[in-house]
């Protein structure tokens, strides 16, 4: 197996060729861009809550393979699960691109998620990989935030 | 012409294996390698006479001082300029646009006066001025681009006014490899006493700069675009403008007396010289002009024209290749860019990179330029005086593989 074909596994292409959950909400709750200056890819995130449950999301994503790939597979990760459990996926994910000594595995509902795990051994490519889950923190960050600023002044 | 075994053998990094293949190095318009006779001289300096320059009385300071104006000396002749004293070492080419943008644009230019620049500017030749436009309220223009990516000197009467008061354009495009004809742009310009500073960064790997011909009033480049080590960049001046001007950095040597409640300043160049410069860098700096003049920039010219026809012609054998920049040699130098349809630059150079061929993918410090073409980047192959053929060969044989490893995409 050369470098190559484990980097540009089956499972990322098909992600990359037939990204899940691309386009828009328009009633979405929350939206937020997310940008890689370094390479210019560019995604845009909604999400539509139901409480705190993400009941939809969707993503407009201009980039390679990888950030294609992982905000696809992001999508698929997160939608129906409440924000907590959301950030909970979101900071394991971030475990297994960064932590250098610890090998994250994810279960069989995201399985998907596994197959970026080689892009590792890349370390230009992994700011590709975390782009739409850093966005994705960011957002329900920024939402959190809010929530308590409106808190805050209403005490 | 020129003899590219020889030459391939003064520059050791290109006698390795990258990823167990031969290096082939195609990223010479971010950076070229550096012939031993410039490692050498680095070495030298710190083996034989490292010492701080100017202010020793001691033997080995004289020497290094010596050798670092040497290099200003033989800078001055290889850019055809009046005086020595109009070189300014800095530490690359977006610092000299910064001290031009600091000390002179900051003195000079008031709120309504306007910067000309081109669609085709790097960031280096960006930025500073974005940044300066917010602080002082000027107003900043662009010359566009024709379709065959050249600058469109159609509208340069309504471009360059009495409003105008700098011109800071580039001589060679670091993505679309065109070699701009500045003529008009500097006539203009000085009829309406704007100044001119012109961008030489790319350039002058390519072509011989002549200050005088270019008719312009600063001009940069950075040394490690020609065979040279990073880290020394220049600004060359008119005397009487960089005399105007009030110092960009204040500290060690850039002074004349030192009181505690006052200072005056060095003269030039020194004035725009703070601190302990890159000694063992400028030194070697001499180095790269002398071995680029042994080759001469005629060879060179005449290598790069022949090698870049060949790279275009077998490139555009490639199966939904996009070029962005001209197909033919006419103006331009060896800096091709390109993009396979439905592909990724990023995908693509990663498939490139597995076969130990080094090329640049992204946007090239040129966000705006991709911004207009509207594609997220490119993949630019640069060549220069070691690449033959064969590295041609080999580059246009990854691309076959590119599609089988990626799949098509449609685009989206």
């Amino acid at each position: 197996m050369s470098l190559q074909d484990e980097l540009y596994k089956e499972t990322i292409l098909d992600h990359y060729h037939c990204p899940r959950n691309f386009g828009s909400i328009n009633s979405a709750s929350l939206k937020l861009e997310g940008l890689n200056p370094l390479c210019g890819d560019e995604l845009t995130l909604y999400l539509k809550l139901n409480n705190d449950i993400i009941e939809d999301i969707k993503v407009e994503a201009k980039g390679c393979s990888i950030s294609t790939a992982s905000s696809s597979m992001m999508t698929e990760a997160v939608k129906g699960l409440s924000l907590d459990k959301a950030i909970n996926i979101a900071s394991e994910f971030k475990q297994m691109m960064l932590n250098k000594n610890e090998i994250t595995v994810f279960d069989e509902t995201n399985d998907d998620l596994n197959a970026l795990a080689g892009v590792k051994k890349y370390p230009v490519r992994i700011k590709c990989a975390l782009l739409a889950w850093n966005t994705l923190l960011q957002c329900i960050e920024g939402n959190n935030t809010e929530n308590d600023n409106l808190k805050n002044s209403k005490e | 012409m020129l003899d590219v075994k020889k030459i391939k053998a003064d520059f050791p990094i290109l006698n390795q294996n990258v990823n167990g293949k031969r290096l082939v190095y195609l990223d010479n318009a971010a950076t070229t390698q550096k012939p031993n006779c410039v490692i050498e001289a680095i070495s030298d300096y710190y083996k034989i006479y490292n010492a701080n320059i100017h202010r020793g009385i001691h033997t080995l300071s004289q020497k290094a001082t010596q050798a670092y104006e040497d290099t200003r000396v033989a800078t001055q002749n290889f850019i055809g300029a009046k005086a020595s004293q109009e070189i300014i070492f800095t530490r690359n080419t977006t610092e000299s646009i910064n001290l031009i943008a600091y000390s002179y644009a900051r003195f000079n230019l008031k709120p309504g006066d306007e910067i000309l620049l081109t669609h085709m500017e790097h960031h280096a030749n960006l930025v500073p001025w974005l940044e300066l436009s917010k602080e002082l309220g000027v107003k900043i223009k662009y010359i566009p681009l024709t379709a065959d990516f050249r600058l469109d000197l159609s509208n340069l009467n309504q471009l360059i006014t009495d409003k105008t008061k700098i011109v800071s354009v580039t001589l060679m495009s670091n993505v679309l490899g065109v070699i701009n004809d500045l003529t008009a742009i500097t006539e203009l310009a000085h009829k309406f006493k704007a100044i001119v500073h012109v961008d030489a960064a790319q350039a002058v790997a390519h072509m011989p700069i002549d200050v005088k011909k270019l008719n312009c009033d600063f001009l940069s480049f950075s040394f490690h675009k020609i065979l040279g080590p990073t880290g020394v960049g220049i600004l060359w001046g008119r005397e009487a403008l960089l005399d105007s001007m009030p110092p960009f950095l204040t500290g060690g040597n850039m002074i004349a007396s030192v009181y505690f409640d006052k200072v005056t300043f060095n003269e030039l160049p020194y004035k725009f010289e703070a601190g302990t410069p890159d000694i063992a860098n400028v030194i070697a700096a001499k180095t790269a002009i002398e071995y680029i003049n042994n080759i001469g920039y005629k060879d060179i010219a005449k290598h790069e024209s022949k090698l870049t026809a060949y790279a275009l012609e077998k490139l555009s054998g490639q199966e939904n290749i996009i070029f962005y920049g001209p197909v033919n040699t006419i103006n331009r130098g060896s800096v091709i860019s390109f993009n396979l349809k439905g592909l990724h630059p990023h995908d693509l150079g990663q498939v490139i990179n597995e076969e130990g061929v080094a090329i640049r993918a992204g946007h090239h410090c040129c966000q705006p330029l991709m911004r207009l073409l509207d594609i997220s980047g490119t993949i630019r192959a640069s060549l220069y005086i070691y690449n033959d053929e064969d590295d041609i060969d080999i580059l246009v044989k990854t691309l076959k593989n590119a599609y089988k490893v990626m799949g098509h995409v449609a685009s989206r």
